[in-house]
């Protein structure tokens, strides 16, 4: 099957392979999306984010089903951890998905982080890639359940949805750094438990402390389970959309999300190009046991690798 | 082989236990697969556009109903209709003796019934992807 030929009529599994490629790195795949590049850049990214258990599946179901009903092609990239053991994985959110699955308007892919940080794979920005030329109008890219400062979504996606529930720590976990500072929007689901309120006050309250800005962040109690308020949670999206395309700011944040996968990308690169020849000769191993013996340190070290590179043969 | 195998496990049919799927997924991670789990009750076509979405090396079905004479050749003709051949398709649950012959006949290419051991399903997997 012509991969690039099939995946622009619309083949689900043309568009399914290649992004099995793509999380293989295989150099055909990549030259296709080089190729067609040109032809993305019109979906709009969608990141949803939060703790394990929140219901990040069930809400990006709801919120599927809400697009669907305005005739909007959707993609989804549904991410579950690999373990660091196996390299194995369970990828469980299409369990919470399964009567979108029939829809040809909607392409649900499932993917394990593999080895990569930040609550995404490094696949994701490819699969979103592909997604994109297929055709789809929105993605949702669903992370792993994440914990304080997983915050690569950010880089990926044009809205952060960020879904809370109640009761998930005391007043204090509202003004940390990190994971709470990305979003655009805020939900709070599973909003029929004790606690719900107290929540969204906790987050308002944080929300009152940033510099104002012409963008404040929503902060909307649904419950996915229910299917109670998504609408007004799409619409509160549909918002920053919005807002974003009417002050021209949608490019900016696109450059800026650019910027870093482009980084990501070399930086990738390189660690591969340093780890290829500092594993030759047993070298990083030689050096780790030598910091071990203290017979030389960590920073010393770190040029020595450096100077691995650097040295341009 | 430099890549995850992935492994569609799936419950099709009207049955509401999946302990003997989940150890089966659980033991398919634990030998570096992806598994892809699609919950209880799936229908046919379901299960088919999962496979076909995550483009996966195996459909992994358990049934402890009694429809699998079926649903399981089901899934492997609708499989056909949409033109896929590279999947390995495998059964598994509470399936008598006597019908596990028209079963392979049928395109499922292995039937794995109660006490199998989970390493045995491992190594079947892993010798005889098709692609």
């Amino acid at each position: 099957m012509n991969l690039e030929e099939q995946l622009l009529k619309g083949s689900k599994r043309a568009c399914a392979r290649l992004i099995t490629m793509i999380e293989n790195n295989d150099k055909e795949a990549i030259d296709i999306l080089k190729k067609l590049f040109y032809k993305s850049g019109n979906a709009y990214v969608i990141g949803i984010t939060g703790p394990p258990g929140s219901g990040k599946s069930t809400l990006t179901d709801k919120l599927t089903k809400e697009l669907r009903k305005a005739g909007k092609k959707v993609g989804i990239v549904a991410i579950d951890p690999t373990s660091p053991f196996s390299g194995g994985a369970i990828l469980g959110d299409r369990i919470r998905m399964s009567d979108l699955a029939l829809d040809k308007d909607i392409f649900i892919r499932s993917m394990g982080t593999r080895g990569s940080l930040g609550g995404m794979s490094k696949s994701t920005w490819g699969a979103v890639k592909v997604l994109d030329i297929f055709g789809c109008d929105y993605i949702f890219i669903e992370t792993v359940g994440v914990g304080q400062s997983e915050v690569d979504i950010v880089k990926t996606a044009d809205t952060v949805l960020m879904v809370m529930v109640p009761n998930l720590g005391d007043d204090i976990q509202a003004i940390k750094a990190g994971i709470m500072e990305i979003a655009d929007v805020f939900a709070i689901n599973k909003s029929d438990l004790d606690g719900a309120d107290k929540t969204k006050v906790e987050i308002e309250m944080n929300l009152d402390l940033n510099e104002k800005t012409d963008y404040r962040q929503p902060v909307i109690k649904v419950s996915a389970g229910q299917n109670k308020d998504i609408d007004v949670l799409l619409e509160k999206i549909l918002d920053h959309k919005k807002y974003l395309e009417e002050n021209n700011k949608l490019e900016e944040v696109r450059i800026r999300n650019n910027k870093l996968e482009v980084l990501k990308m070399v930086e990738e690169e390189l660690m591969k190009l340093i780890l290829d020849r500092a594993i030759e000769g047993d070298l990083i191993d030689n050096l780790a046991k030598k910091v071990t013996l203290r017979e030389t340190d960590p920073y010393t070290a770190k040029d020595d690798i450096i100077q691995l590179i650097t040295k341009g043969e | 082989m430099d890549r995850p195998i992935r492994v569609l496990v799936a419950k099709p049919g009207l049955d509401g236990h999946d302990r003997g799927a989940k150890v089966i997924a659980r033991s398919l991670r634990d030998a570096g697969m992806e598994v892809i789990y699609t919950g209880l009750r799936q229908t046919p076509e379901q299960i088919v556009a999962a496979a076909i979405q995550e483009d996966v090396d195996v459909v992994a079905m358990s049934i402890l109903s009694g429809a699998h004479n079926h649903l399981f050749p089901k899934v492997v003709n609708l499989l056909k209709e949409e033109g896929v051949d590279d999947m390995l398709i495998l059964g598994g649950g509470v399936i008598p003796e006597d019908d596990i012959p028209f079963l392979i006949e049928s395109g499922i290419e292995a039937v794995f019934t109660p006490g199998t051991s989970t390493k045995d399903v491992v190594d079947f997997v892993t010798n005889n992807l098709k692609r």
